[in-house]
């Protein structure tokens, strides 16, 4: 009954995941790969990605405090971020991330930090909903996992 | 020695066990695709750096069948590394991005790339990636075959027995891959430079650090612009290589030198125009030719060159001589045309429809090929303006199209430009690689002049493309005759009128249509980058070319139409650009 229940629930939020637009498919695509020969893909990925992006994030935030801002640099980070969140499907954080870089692009200082910051209460966000996602996973013990939200 | 390999187990499972090398400085995605392509029963090799890749292709040289790489590394530029995949080992190499921009793709098409996926890359865009070998193994095929006289049929054995319906050509590849080698080892082709273990592979050139400085010491030897395989092979003096070998490399290294120049060009150039940005120079100045030099990076000019007379691309000395200075200095080194005066100006003009016909094995006529590269520069122009997509930053697509054509070699005095290129080898990679083709093309259109006739300011309207389409249509005609007068039509190329582009710069391009290429004119910059583009992209699009196209066949070169394969174009258009496409 338990089980039913936090499979349920898991569904549920991932549902809802997607619904608010913090994931899109690739997110499934992750999912469709997990196999027994690796059973926790999805969350393997998912921390290789807090790595890469808590590295990125850091380096831009130097690289905006500096004076004058190098946007040429921004926008070479911010590439790779965009590119590291695409590949488990971030869809908010991926957007801001094109935003940010027009801001680049214009060269508009300003534009880049409120984007910025943006961006990173999304990613935040996004944490925090894949942690409380992954946690019911878990506990509602090997599902299929692969299936796709309506 | 060869036939051993086929009894290896991953030659019966192709495409499983292909042997892929992901390269990717991001490790979230790195460690995606290895567990994608594991899934598609490839054999995965992973690098997060670019350096690292090319030394593991080094070590061993037949150890992969395809390489797919990440276009932003931090230690080298994507599309570096693709070249010297594309010269060195001459493998198929996929691109992959997050930026899916048209220049972007571009650039990657021009540089030699197969294919350019956009991240996030679904599993189903990696299951075909097998295509890639295959083909590129069955241009090399009919290389043999048209050069060794091989019975073809090997590749109707591909339609007959095969485990699974669509796998079923793969097979037949390593029939006639084996009847080759059996050909081969008849012609006492020494084993030990092939280095083939792979199945599907037929008897491949490594080239060596040493055999290519044997080689470039031989082309240096004979000087740049009277080089040709034949003399080429005969100074290098190995027993086993065989001209078509000296000549698919040698066009691969005139795309490499053509592109070292352009780089050298730009820097001596004034820069005014950005690639991208619309440029906004004064109208009168021939900042096209700037935006060209720039370009010239991705922009293999050279392949213009090729169109033996059709690149009339002559420049009209009258309108933009001053501003052609910076440019024209390419035409001299890139002499390999004009010199050997093939192209007969009857010839271009003869009617394309020959040359549609000619069956591929023409090829193997060295003379009469060239002329059809007149014809292809004026489809290039509408070709570079397609990328895969619908054309979303039109200004950019112009812009190219302006820069490809002003890489256009200018001949000044009317000379043909001839293109040295082997054809057969010509023909071979511009239909089986795209990515050989643009490194063709682009180190044949090195020396390309850019047009004077281009101002930064055509590029900016580029959304007008519409109507430099139109212009062009009629270029094709003027393309091939070498001293017409310049005939303001680009005509025929600029089927980019598919893409919506406005009329505005209607006038604008008129004026350049002029300077283009016909009728001695020059080309626009855009024009390699067409060529390019075109070249790269024949066989994945649907051009609406029209009735331009069918203007352009006459330019055809016969070889180009044969190779390309009918069953990669889905209208008789495209195999009109196809055509275009082998100005190599």
């Amino acid at each position: 009954m338990d089980k039913i229940n936090s499979r349920r629930q898991v569904a549920a939020m991932k549902q809802s995941l997607f619904d608010q637009g913090y994931l899109d498919e690739q997110f499934i695509q992750l999912e469709e790969l997990q196999d027994d020969a690796n059973p926790n893909f999805v969350e393997e990925i998912v921390t290789l990605y807090y790595r890469d992006s808590s590295r990125l994030i850091s380096n831009l935030d130097h690289t905006l405090e500096r004076n004058p801002v190098d946007f040429n640099k921004l926008d070479t980070i911010m590439h790779q971020f965009k590119g590291s969140s695409s590949s488990i499907g971030a869809k908010k954080v991926k957007a801001e991330c094109t935003l940010f870089m027009e801001y680049c692009r214009a060269r508009n200082g300003e534009g880049c930090r409120r984007s910025f910051q943006q961006m990173k209460k999304e990613y935040a966000t996004l944490r925090k909903k894949l942690e409380t996602y992954f946690h019911l996973a878990r506990q509602a013990g090997p599902v299929e996992t692969a299936f796709r939200p309506k | 020695m060869d036939n051993g390999c086929f009894s290896s187990p991953r030659h019966d499972a192709f495409p499983a066990g292909l042997r892929v090398l992901v390269v990717d400085d991001d490790p979230t995605w790195l460690r995606i695709l290895e567990k994608m392509l594991k899934k598609c029963l490839y054999e995965v090799t992973t690098c997060c750096l670019a350096t690292e890749a090319l030394k593991k292709l080094r070590e061993r040289k037949d150890a992969y069948d395809i390489v797919i790489s990440d276009v932003n590394m931090p230690d080298m530029d994507g599309f570096k590394l693709l070249e010297q995949v594309g010269l060195e080992m001459d493998l198929p190499v996929i691109m992959m991005s997050v930026d899916g921009e048209t220049s972007r793709v571009m650039k990657g098409v021009q540089h030699g790339a197969c294919d350019y996926l956009l991240k996030p890359i679904r599993m189903k865009e990696l299951r075909n990636i097998w295509q890639h070998v295959f083909r590129k193994r069955m241009h090399e095929a009919r290389d043999f075959e048209s050069h060794e006289g091989f019975d073809f049929e090997g590749i109707h054995l591909m339609r007959n027995g095969s485990d699974h319906s669509d796998d079923g050509n793969l097979f037949a590849v390593e029939e006639i891959t084996s009847i080759k080698k059996r050909k081969d080892a008849d012609n006492k082709h020494d084993d030990k430079e092939f280095g083939d273990h792979s199945p599907m592979k037929k008897a491949r050139v490594v080239w060596s650090v040493d055999l290519h400085q044997k080689f470039v010491k031989a082309v240096n030897q004979i000087g740049f612009d009277k080089v040709g395989p034949k003399k080429i092979l005969d100074l290098m003096n190995v027993p086993w290589l065989t001209r078509e070998n000296v000549a698919s490399h040698l066009q691969k290294y005139r795309l490499y030198l053509s592109r070292l120049q352009k780089e050298n060009d730009q820097k001596s150039s004034s820069s005014g125009i950005k690639h991208s940005d619309s440029p906004s120079k004064d109208p009168g100045s021939f900042s096209i030719l700037d935006t060209a030099n720039k370009q010239q990076n991705d922009v293999a000019i050279d392949s213009f060159s090729y169109s033996d007379g059709s690149l009339l691309l002559q420049m009209d000395a009258t309108s933009h001589e001053g501003n052609l200075k910076g440019i024209v200095s390419e035409p001299t080194t890139e002499k390999r045309r004009g010199s050997t005066g093939d192209i007969p100006d009857p010839k271009i003009q003869k009617s394309s429809q020959k040359s549609l016909n000619q069956p591929f094995t023409s090829v193997e006529s060295s003379e009469a090929n060239h002329a059809v590269f007149d014809c292809t520069i004026p489809t290039q122009y509408s070709w570079s303006e397609f990328p895969k997509g619908p054309l979303k930053e039109e200004q950019k697509t112009l812009v190219q199209l302006e820069d490809s054509l002003s890489q256009l070699p200018l001949h000044g005095n009317g000379t043909q430009h001839h293109i040295h290129v082997d054809q057969s080898q010509s023909i071979a990679s511009i239909n089986s690689n795209p990515s050989i083709t643009e490194e063709e093309v682009a180190a044949k259109l090195e020396t390309k002049p850019l047009y004077a006739g281009y101002e930064s300011d055509y590029v900016s309207p580029v959304s007008s493309i519409g109507s430099a389409v139109e212009v062009f249509p009629s270029q094709s005609k003027s393309l091939m005759v070498n001293d017409q007068s310049s005939e303001p039509t680009f005509t025929s190329n600029l089927s980019l009128k598919a893409q919506g582009f406005n009329r505005d710069c209607i006038s604008d391009l008129d004026f350049y249509q002029r300077n283009l290429l016909l009728g001695g004119e020059v080309a626009s910059a855009p024009l390699e980058e067409d060529l390019n583009f075109f070249l790269l992209q024949t066989e994945c699009y649907n051009m609406n070319f029209g009735l331009q196209n069918i203007d352009m066949s006459e330019y055809y070169d016969p070889r180009l139409i044969a190779e390309v394969p009918s069953h990669f174009y889905d209208s008789a258009d495209y195999s009109s650009v196809d055509q275009s496409l082998f100005i190599a």
